[in-house]
């Protein structure tokens, strides 16, 4: 199932909080080798989770972690003006409109469908929230993973070469790609439709209560 | 929009250049109310809208922003919010609703939380008499410019009141926080102690290392420094924040209230 859930709420998911950042650590410090920091728990934190970002996680029926992602406005401070700069050709992505994507985690345990639902709760952000974009970092390894998912972004701009690639991508929302991945997360948009309103209230509901 | 709204907004001087436009936004939309309101750490609240008078300053008396559902909802957050998807049901928005239909606000509402630099706060609220059809019609439409409308709000309102743009700072521990915002709400040292079930001791080590994260000279200017940069909050009303809100002035020189 898909959440919602702001950093504020996450400690109400202890079970779900603790598996993603180890997770996390997992993936990008054991994995991928990257530079980031390990916090005493051996959970991988950053300065960005303590702007209170909104997480898509999939949470596996077991209540743990089978994959995330992290939003912030790029209206406030966000990892894409801060570090990557130089790949935005121009100056700082700063836009009511859209917000950057950035730790897009997947549990070694997960199936590829799990990263086409985490794109499915981008593209429902996108749609509920009338967001035009999403910008988000990602090295060469994810290029196949958005084409297969059937989610490509528009690249803005590229560093490195190879494997070390680094590109810095733009994604839409159109009613076509939102299907696509819906049918590559094996998710019905009804169902889509349903965890979205169980995270941020359903109308119908409290009209009813 | 209207015409060229943006750029005007672009250019506003002053909160009551902000009130103008405001005014004609809402015309333009032919809903019941706009309001722009930015509610500082300290609890001072700016804004402008269309709001009566009287219920703003009802608002600010009672100290609805403690326990505004719209501003628990959206506080923090960054996602546009419809009313309908808020928790109404505690007594103290029970309240709040029952006061607010007195100033016929509207039965309906959206609001759009801003999030801008250093952890700065505001909120821009459409709200109207709708059934939910047309409701969901409106906002359907009118979400994309809308939070384009309130995010360039926002900027001016940081221009005009630059001085109130928070300044990043180093955080302050939770302990830390806690010493200082007792402090502030006039306790001696030895109460805070007590307080915190800490010693004196362990007291002066936590106001000892607020201190010099905040480059402070001594406990008092530590104080003043959290303060001002929204590091520790003491409370609104409380507090006695006044904030600005055109209007205001008006109704406060009707009920002689200095």
């Amino acid at each position: 199932m898909l959440r919602y859930i702001y950093g504020s709420d996450l400690a109400r998911f202890p079970r779900l909080e603790e598996s993603m950042f180890l997770d996390r650590a997992d993936q990008f410090k054991h994995r991928l080798g990257w530079e980031v920091t390990l916090d005493t728990k051996g959970w991988e934190r950053d300065e960005y989770d303590d702007l209170n970002p909104l997480y898509v996680i999939w949470e596996n029926p077991d209540g743990t972690h089978g994959g995330s992602m992290r939003f912030l406005p790029t209206v406030g401070r966000t990892m894409v003006n801060d570090h990557f700069g130089n790949l935005t050709g121009g100056g700082p992505i700063c836009d009511p409109g859209i917000w950057e994507c950035t730790r897009f985690c997947l549990s070694p345990k997960s199936e590829s469908k799990i990263a086409a639902a985490l794109m499915l709760g981008g593209g429902e952000l996108m749609r509920h929230f009338k967001l035009a974009q999403f910008a988000g970092v990602f090295d060469a390894r994810m290029v196949r993973i958005y084409r297969m998912i059937g989610s490509s972004p528009v690249v803005l701009g590229e560093s490195g070469t190879g494997r070390g690639k680094i590109s810095l991508g733009l994604w839409s929302y159109s009613p076509q790609a939102h299907l696509r991945v819906a049918q590559s997360a094996g998710v019905s948009l009804a169902l889509s439709e349903k965890w979205f309103q169980r995270s941020f209230g359903a109308v119908e509901l409290l009209l009813s209560a | 929009m209207p015409d060229d709204f943006l750029a005007r907004l672009e250019q506003a001087e002053a909160f009551e250049d902000l009130q103008t436009l405001i005014l004609e936004l809402r015309d333009h939309y032919g809903v019941g109310h706009m309001v722009y309101h930015w509610v500082s750490a300290n609890g001072e609240q700016y804004g402008c809208g269309t709001y009566p008078p009287d219920w703003v300053q009802t608002y600010i008396e009672r100290d609805y922003l403690r326990i505004d559902p719209v501003v628990l909802g959206c506080y923090q957050r960054f996602h546009p919010v419809d009313w309908r998807k808020l928790d109404w049901s505690t007594k103290a928005a029970k309240a709040l609703a029952t006061d607010a239909a007195r100033f016929q606000i509207g039965n309906q509402g959206y609001s759009i939380p801003i999030r801008g630099p250093n952890g700065q706060f505001a909120l821009f609220t459409v709200c109207d008499h709708r059934d939910d059809l047309a409701w969901d019609e409106f906002t359907r439409e009118n979400q994309r410019n809308l939070i384009l409308i309130a995010h360039y709000f926002n900027n001016s309102a940081l221009m005009i009141e630059r001085g109130r743009t928070p300044t990043a700072a180093k955080p302050l521990s939770p302990r830390e926080t806690d010493a200082l915002t007792f402090l502030a709400m006039g306790y001696g040292r030895g109460q805070v102690a007590d307080m915190l079930e800490i010693s004196e001791h362990t007291l002066r080590a936590y106001i000892e290392s607020a201190r010099l994260k905040l480059g402070a000279n001594n406990t008092t200017h530590a104080v003043a420094r959290a303060l001002a940069e929204g590091l520790i909050i003491t409370g609104g009303a409380t507090n006695g924040a006044v904030g600005n809100w055109p209007g205001r002035y008006e109704i406060q020189g009707k009920q002689g209230v200095a």
